[in-house]
């Protein structure tokens, strides 16, 4: 039985498989109507994450499969003091397979070694969210029709945002990716991406607190949100999170090809203005993650 | 003063002096039904003084765990009264309820009973991580 706790548990083919099933669903969404029939999906989400539940849930329904869960802590048995492990041996007995969001770190690594059934990471923390990985690396493919030969901007909060870090980390697999890391110096990428990811694949980065310097050098310009709930000090969040706003100035000399992503929710530093703008690709970015995650179901629960 | 030589067994040497009965609860010695003899502050022409551990009886107990706790430890396995073999334990690959993980954000801080599990993620720096969250533990 395979689980997905971290994008580094994927083999590069089986990350191209995910995606090239996800690409035939969305060309074929009825052959795949009734693969997950009477197979149930739980949610347990111990956090709220609207957008990342919804999406599984969507998911799910458009395989045909149900869902059940619950969205918040409070509402669940959690509540009460149940423990991780003990909550997923329970609903092993009710559900095929399980989509965990959790606020501590390694959450669905310990329910992945007392389930019964799949476990999927839905985010555990500042730590991992292979998931949306996977939505950001089928969005490169469908956007850009490649995965190698990128230089790729990642911009806002690169010190505590996952998202980024799990990037850097899934296209270091990849031949020929540039990195241009876009942030104010309180936010600079950790040292160990640097060391451990960048410098031991040999990929070329460049660290800047300009977005607008090597604008025209991208291919794909990822942005972030500085998240309020990674900071101690409310002061420090309110000073830093409009540091870099997207607007159409600052795409003025950007490629033609750009993709503009962002993982959403934004808060305001892409501009509404680029919405409508041929390279902003984040909502179509949302909707990959859907076909993602149904790919992902089914060949975690080995359904062909 | 006199402990005698053993025939068939492990002499667990140079440990720092005081530190032998960390050393013998670290091993859980205790759950062992053969003779341990534990001698404090022998002299060592090293460091001074040094604590000893001797154990008369060759097991299957794991040993590498004194790879991390002090890496100048020597362990002797004794065979049929001469050394058979000398050396120094590697930093074990993992290690189970010896560090704890102190990520407040981790789950290790909330879910019962669970066992602080680290990995070696980094041997030459000697860089433990936490199984759950990844964080550096040392």
């Amino acid at each position: 039985m395979k689980h997905l706790i971290d994008i580094k548990d994927l083999s590069t083919d089986e990350i191209n498989e995910l995606i090239s099933v996800a690409k035939d669903i969305m060309s074929n969404p009825d052959k795949y109507a009734e693969k997950c029939k009477r197979k149930k999906l739980a949610t347990l989400f111990y956090e709220p994450s609207t957008r990342t539940r919804l999406s599984f849930e969507a998911a799910m329904m458009e395989l045909g499969g149900n869902v059940l869960g619950f969205s918040d802590a409070t509402s669940s048995s959690v509540s009460k003091g149940e423990s991780v492990s003990d909550t997923v041996k329970v609903v092993s007995g009710y559900a095929d397979i399980i989509a965990m969001r959790h606020p501590k770190e390694g959450a669905p690594l310990v329910a992945s070694l007392k389930s019964e059934i799949p476990i999927i990471n839905a985010g555990d923390g500042g730590h991992n969210h292979p998931t949306q990985t996977l939505t950001d690396l089928l969005t490169i493919q469908c956007e850009k029709h490649r995965l190698n030969d990128l230089t790729i901007g990642v911009c806002g909060d690169l010190k505590f945002g996952r998202t980024v870090h799990s990037l850097i980390v899934a296209m270091s697999r990849y031949k020929n990716i540039k990195f241009v890391l876009i942030s104010p110096k309180e936010l600079e990428i950790p040292e160990y991406i640097k060391k451990d990811v960048l410098e031991k694949n040999n990929i070329e980065y460049i660290e800047t607190n300009d977005i607008e310097e090597y604008m025209g050098k991208l291919d794909i310009l990822y942005m972030t949100r500085v998240q309020k709930e990674r900071f101690f000090n409310e002061e420090e969040y309110i000073r830093l999170k409009d540091s870099y706003i997207l607007d159409k100035q600052k795409l003025e000399n950007a490629k033609e090809d750009l993709c503009i992503m962002h993982p959403l929710p934004r808060v305001n530093e892409i501009s509404v203005e680029v919405d409508d703008d041929k390279r902003a690709c984040y909502f179509k970015q949302a909707k990959y993650g859907k076909y993602i995650r149904m790919a992902l179901i089914l060949k975690l629960l080995e359904i062909k | 003063m006199n402990i005698d030589s053993i025939q068939n067994g492990y002499v667990i040497d140079h440990i720092q002096a005081g530190e032998s009965f960390n050393i013998y609860n670290y091993l859980n010695l205790g759950e062992l039904d053969t003779q341990v003899a534990i001698i404090k502050n022998a002299k060592s022409k090293k460091s001074g003084r040094k604590d000893i551990i001797k154990i008369d009886e060759i097991t299957d107990i794991n040993l590498d765990i004194l790879g991390y706790l002090d890496s100048n430890i020597t362990v002797n396995k004794i065979v049929n009264g001469k050394i058979a073999n000398k050396y120094h334990p590697k930093l074990p690959e993992k290690l189970v309820n010896i560090i704890k993980c102190k990520n407040p954000r981790c789950i290790t801080s909330i879910e019962q009973e669970l066992p602080h599990i680290c990995e070696l993620t980094d041997r030459e720096n000697k860089v433990y991580r936490c199984k759950y969250c990844e964080e550096k533990v040392n």
